[in-house]
């Protein structure tokens, strides 16, 4: 049993994951929590499911074993690229004017009504009701036989989800270790305004992190909806999750968001057998509080 | 003909606030000028100003002949004028050599190597430990670290907002023999500084602000003799 | 005047005593955001709270969960308001010691647990239908319904006037001032350090400890708890109040808690009146949007609310 918590734990982890990359992105480097960033997963993953309609005309085959194929991964790109837009549009209408009143508080007053706003709009367009990128059935395989603690099965999709996320982790590292646009935004997080001196155009970094940031965002929403379903709240109920990964791994630091997101998915995953399924979510608020009592910088932080 | 000219600017942070009120320096090709004035004289605030990071509300600010009131601040330094600010003056998050490429980033990858291993050369104590987070060097270093960023981009001008700041004499006498040797090779610097002494050893030139104006303006030599200005400094240090 | 009390003006009563324990919340809210700066994303939680804990002690004995006691109203009240507080201090130890944002966070947080609480702790809350038989003091010495709903509107304009009355000198006392002080300034605020925390965390249980009254206002007012009542939605409809009335002025706060509430309930009444019944949901979603639309307009051009303070 142990072992099969894990892994449905690593899969949510990475869901989680992904979502806190960005949100440690923008926390550092534009200044405050985005209440939003909920939102943008569950714009990404209906963007998807919209986008998926037009896609699956063309062509309705899938990879091997696995509930989807390209219709799938051309709708991920699309919602990449409308969940950025959105964050950019936010940005433009809200974030930026809030931000510049100079009030830190008022932009995540601001945050939070853009997340009802969205939350409710989504609502509004797709119902409530759960929906689904494929009705197929997957079966689970088996990875280690029952013998070993239990054994664990997993599903094609649940590993596709697994494996792509180590990807994009990797690339994550790199672009920020390597690209020059990924030390500009170490930089732009560290110190605007040497940034400024040393010729970064901190607008433009600000810019490409939303976009990030969101497009990161809208993978985890449509991993999410294909590992479990899509609805309207699924942005919210992840949030919590994903404000313990970025603390527990310390703001700003994308690694640490990786590892914090892991362990909050692990901890959720292996607290059900203890607590019941329905008590998952308090298990993200107890280890943010236990976090903040114990190292508030986090893992990896550097500042508090 | 100056390469930096500034005239009756008037800067703050704050709208009808102004901290500098109506400055004016000149700095030609070569020299190494010095800002001096007691605390609260506006001096960060107006080279803060010249370098785009404080709003400017009149005046002009000119270099090379080039307006930089209408440059935005992050293209200052591609047209010539680096500025080097007194905290917090480099990315401590990056290492040194990271810290480095960076500053070089528009100048093209192999152009950016080139320059990185001049700046390693004039900088030996920084090539040796350039893997190392830029957070952990000491504080004479970081201003090494934060001078040769600037000078990397093989600046006309370069801005200094009190190197010697939290230095203790020896690293001071070192930075201050480092501006020296950047002077030597051809680039212009102005500085604003505490230490009055020091400034006016290595300057040509300096003017001495108080309450946000220009009082006095001359060589470092006259400015050595001349027997108002440690009343000056009394007479602001006292508002 | 029994009769006079039914239609429309037994409606009207209804709504204020509705408007009033909104006005309480957003009192609450007031000392901790308008007055110290205090970022609370959670109030909803707090409200909560309190509901549950007076339901609990004033409830009479239910063998299907543990408690009620039985004990009377006030008590209740009482226990309402330790309990918030007790959970303030939970949310606020950790998180008034970091920047403002980590409050934001750990508040959230509180809410959602705490609504998982009430709808899966079944043997201390009901669950998700909730708790009924809350007590309504002396209703039927009050002549029932009507009679009793203007009593209890009384009783609730007094406590908002006594809410008020008290938060109003501790504000303009110095204990106040300090407040203000940190809110003002952060830099002056880490200047007195340890003090400012101290300062932070009697604002912060305070606020919480009126929002946890008001739920147990509301609780003995309906008479039924469930969780659905203390949705992340109240915390947004109190933020909403809190920033048309302006925050840090508690006549604003009062004001702009029946203002909102004239306009949720009036907008609820025209979605009723105008959509299918098939179409509710949606056009309750579209009511919420268009509530998160208002506020960030109202952050944008009017940062200081809609009736507050000219300074």
């Amino acid at each position: 049993m142990i072992l099969q918590q894990l892994a449905d734990g690593l899969v949510l982890g990475s869901i989680i994951a992904l979502g806190a990359i960005g949100l440690t992105l923008t926390y550092a480097i534009l200044r405050f929590a985005n209440f939003a960033h909920g939102e943008f997963l569950t714009f990404g993953a209906y963007l998807a499911l919209l986008a998926l309609g037009q896609f699956q005309a063309l062509s309705t085959t899938t990879f091997g074993p696995l509930s989807f194929g390209w219709p799938l991964l051309a709708s991920l790109a699309v919602a990449i690229l409308a969940t950025g837009g959105l964050a950019l549009l936010l940005d433009r209408l809200l974030f930026a004017k809030l931000g510049r009143a100079g009030v830190a508080i008022a932009v995540v007053m601001g945050s939070f009504g853009a997340a009802l706003a969205l939350r409710n709009l989504l609502f509004f367009a797709f119902g409530g009701e759960p929906q689904y990128y494929s009705r197929a059935i997957q079966i689970a395989l088996p990875l280690l036989p029952r013998s070993v603690l239990g054994g664990v099965r997993v599903t094609p999709d649940q590993l596709a989800v697994l494996g792509i996320t180590v990807l994009l982790v990797i690339a994550m590292h790199l672009f920020l270790s390597r690209a020059t646009l990924g030390r500009a935004m170490r930089a732009v997080a560290h110190n605007p305004q040497l940034a400024t001196v040393t010729g970064i155009d901190v607008a433009a970094v600000v810019r490409w992190t939303w976009i990030i940031g969101a497009g990161l965002a809208a993978v985890a929403g449509v991993f999410a909806g294909l590992t479990v379903q899509i609805r309207p709240t699924m942005g919210l109920d992840l949030l919590l999750p994903l404000f313990a990964a970025v603390i527990l791994g310390g703001i700003g630091s994308p690694l640490g968001a990786v590892l914090g997101g892991l362990i909050v998915g692990v901890a959720e995953s292996l607290a059900v057998p203890l607590v019941g399924a329905e008590y998952r979510a308090a298990v993200a608020f107890l280890l943010l509080i236990l976090i903040l009592l114990v190292r508030p910088t986090g893992l990896f932080g550097e500042r508090g | 003909m100056s390469l930096l000219k500034v005239d009756q600017l008037v800067a703050g942070y704050e709208p009808g606030l102004p901290i500098v009120r109506g400055a004016s320096i000149r700095v030609a090709p070569g020299e190494i000028v010095a800002v001096l004035g007691p605390n609260g004289a506006g001096k960060s605030t107006l080279i803060k100003a010249i370098a785009g990071l404080v709003r400017v509300e009149s005046g002009e600010v000119r270099f090379r002949g080039q307006d930089l009131r209408r440059l935005p601040a992050h293209r200052l330094v591609r047209a010539g004028l680096a500025f080097v600010p007194q905290t917090e003056n480099v990315f401590a998050n990056l290492t040194i050599q990271e810290n480095l490429e960076l500053a070089g980033f528009f100048l093209g990858r192999r152009r950016c190597q080139e320059r990185v291993r001049a700046m390693f050369e004039l900088f030996p104590d920084l090539a040796r430990q350039r893997a190392l987070a830029a957070g952990r060097l000491s504080g004479g270093q970081r201003q090494m670290l934060a001078v040769a960023r600037a000078l990397l981009v093989e600046p006309g001008m370069i801005m200094l907002d009190e190197p010697s700041a939290g230095l203790s004499p020896r690293l001071v006498a070192e930075v201050f023999a480092k501006l020296a040797e950047v002077r030597a090779e051809g680039t212009t610097i102005l500085m604003v500084e505490q230490n009055v002494k020091a400034a006016l050893a290595l300057a040509d030139r300096a003017y001495v602000l108080t309450e946000g104006r220009e009082r006095l303006s001359g060589s470092a030599a006259e400015l050595r003799s001349h027997g108002d200005l440690a009343s000056l400094f009394l007479g602001g240090a006292g508002r | 005047m029994m009769e006079l009390l039914a239609g429309p003006l037994a409606y009207l009563v209804f709504f204020l005593v509705i408007a009033l324990y909104y006005a309480l919340i957003t009192l609450g809210l007031n000392l901790q955001w308008g007055f110290t700066g205090l970022f609370n994303v959670g109030v909803a939680g707090f409200v909560l709270v309190g509901a549950y804990a007076s339901a609990i002690l004033t409830t009479p004995d239910d063998p299907g969960r543990i408690g009620g006691f039985g004990l009377p109203v006030p008590v209740g009240m009482v226990g309402a308001m330790l309990s918030a507080g007790l959970f303030a201090l939970l949310v606020g130890i950790p998180a008034l010691r970091l920047r403002h944002d980590y409050l934001a966070i750990t508040t959230f947080g509180i809410a959602v647990t705490l609504q998982l609480v009430a709808l899966n702790l079944q043997v201390l809350t009901g669950g998700p239908f909730g708790m009924n038989f809350v007590p309504r003091p002396l209703y039927d010495v009050l002549g029932g319904q009507n009679g009793w709903n203007l009593a209890y509107l009384l009783f609730v304009a007094a406590l908002v006037l006594l809410v008020w009355w008290g938060l109003a000198r501790l504000t303009t006392s110095p204990w106040g001032r300090v407040l203000r002080a940190i809110r003002e300034d952060e830099a002056a605020a880490a200047a007195i350090g340890k003090h400012a925390f101290r300062f932070r965390l009697e604002a912060f249980v305070l606020g919480s400890m009126v929002m946890g009254l008001a739920g147990a206002v509301y609780a003995h007012f309906i008479g039924f708890i469930a969780p659905e009542d203390f949705l992340p939605i109240l915390t947004f409809q109190v933020w909403a109040m809190l920033i048309v009335g302006g925050a840090g002025d508690h006549r604003g706060a009062i004001a702009g808690a029946v203002l909102v509430w004239a306009i949720w309930t009036g907008s609820g009444m025209l979605l009723d009146l105008f959509v299918p019944p098939e179409g509710k949901a949606q056009a309750a979603a579209l009511q919420v949007a268009g509530i998160g639309v208002a506020l960030c307009l109202v952050l944008l051009f009017r940062p200081t609310g809609l009736l507050g303070r000219r300074d």
